[in-house]
């Protein structure tokens, strides 16, 4: 890595974006300083480096902002070359951004609909993987494994909350393989926010929005 | 040889950003038009996930997604590059063109198919979104610089559909003075040979945009 290379991230401690981020630089042996923010008072940096959409994360490379997860994940895989995250050939590179929105997209909708309908969305999923290829980028993790790995964290804290399972080993056996391999892989696994925090922030998460939703009825 | 058929509809901002990229890199390709009340057991076959349109068929490979057929179409075809070179660019083209399908188009197509109260509402949130990209047009003749790019073409629906969307409703929500460089830009957008002449007929575009219009007003739609 170059000498006076300054990388930032700007993150949320239980935010799957931010993670993302944070695995495509280690995954690179990319250093970087991570500043967390206070999501309830968020500081005039963010609003400054991310004025559109005032979110994290966002990557700060020698000055330059970059936001959007998926986009900081581009921005990445193009600045450092060494173990690239995203496949060579043009329609491996296609399919893997195909599912990465795929997951971008029923993420943020599987917060609040129905468990039947994650599990469902997981199911395609899974279509996604390869018997015999370990992760979605094949042999080694990738771009897809990155974006979507989290889901198995997160699967398993909303089954103790509401006790379904969504990630289903039976249901979707290549998916929890390949989610378990990324969350063991040590270099990750240091960056996932502790376990224990986790569930308390997800059960008051769950508790806001039906307490939403209850008030617009 | 190589095999390119696009599966669309003639009127999707979607489709309309793959004929654009298709046709400015100069690449060959059949287009096969979609009934979407009525889908092809072709498209259902090709794009079994989503079951939408665009979709791209190269050599028999499928892709869909329209921002992820455009990246696919760059890394394929070299010539008239889309995307700058440099990745701090090319993440500020791939940023406002999420931008587009995140928050632009459907905060502009809320105050389109909405009235009253509601429509009062979200005209200032479209409003906000496009003084954000009006931004990005500062010292550029195209969001690409000099020639059009990723995000012209992503925008590019704006250029021909606002118009339709002022004969319907009577709300111009590019108005020349609020947002002259957007204003400058749709005009010189639409004066690029290769779009002006895959604009679909004006006409046509009013009547289907008015009855769709039309639906959303007399449904009891939840938003």
């Amino acid at each position: 890595m170059a000498t006076g290379e300054e990388v930032k991230v700007l993150g949320y401690w239980s935010s799957p974006y931010a993670l993302r981020v944070k695995w495509a630089l280690k995954l690179k042996a990319v250093e970087f300083d991570y500043m967390e923010e206070d999501l309830t008072n968020k500081s005039a940096l963010l609003l400054q480096l991310n004025p559109v959409h005032k979110k994290i994360p966002v990557l700060l490379h020698n000055g330059k902002p970059v936001a959007e997860s998926l986009v900081i994940m581009e921005y990445v895989d193009e600045t450092w070359k060494q173990n690239p995250l995203l496949p060579q050939h043009p329609h491996q590179r296609a399919i893997a951004r195909f599912w990465a929105k795929f997951v971008d997209e029923k993420e943020g909708e599987e917060q609040e609909k129905a468990a039947k309908e994650a599990r469902e969305h997981l199911k395609t999923l899974e279509s996604g993987l390869e018997e015999g290829k370990p992760f979605f980028g094949g042999e080694s993790i990738g771009f897809v494994d990155i974006a979507a790995a989290w889901i198995g964290v997160w699967g398993e804290i909303t089954g103790e909350i509401v006790g379904i399972k969504l990630v289903d080993e039976e249901a979707m056996p290549l998916l929890t393989a390949c989610f378990q391999a990324v969350l063991q892989t040590p270099l990750l696994k240091e960056c996932l926010p502790p376990r224990a925090e986790l569930l308390e922030h997800s059960k008051r998460f769950r508790q806001k929005l039906m307490a939403a939703a209850a008030a617009s009825t | 040889m190589s095999e390119v058929k696009l599966f669309r509809t003639w009127s999707s901002p979607y489709a309309l950003r793959i004929v654009w990229a298709l046709e400015l890199k100069g690449i060959d390709y059949e287009t096969i038009f979609e009934d979407l009340s009525n889908k092809s057991q072709l498209l259902l076959q090709y794009n079994p996930v989503h079951k939408k349109v665009p979709v791209l068929v190269h050599n028999g490979k499928v892709i869909s997604e329209s921002l992820v057929i455009i990246e696919y179409i760059e890394d394929t075809w070299k010539d008239t590059p889309l995307l700058p070179e440099d990745p701090y660019e090319r993440a500020t083209a791939r940023f406002w063109a999420k931008f587009n399908d995140d928050k632009l188009l459907p905060s502009i197509w809320q105050v389109f198919v909405t009235q009253g109260k509601e429509q009062e509402e979200a005209i200032p949130v479209a409003t906000e979104n496009l003084s954000f990209i009006e931004e990005d047009l500062k010292g550029k003749k195209f969001f690409g610089g000099q020639t059009i790019g990723l995000v012209d073409i992503t925008i590019g629906w704006m250029a021909n559909l606002i118009s339709v969307f002022i004969e319907i409703t009577g709300i111009n929500l590019i108005d020349a003075d609020k947002f002259p460089l957007l204003f400058g830009w749709m005009q010189n957008f639409s004066d690029v040979p290769v779009i002006k002449e895959s604009w679909p007929p004006h006409d046509k575009l009013v009547i289907k945009f008015r009855a769709i219009r039309e639906s959303y007003l007399s449904a009891d739609v939840p938003k």
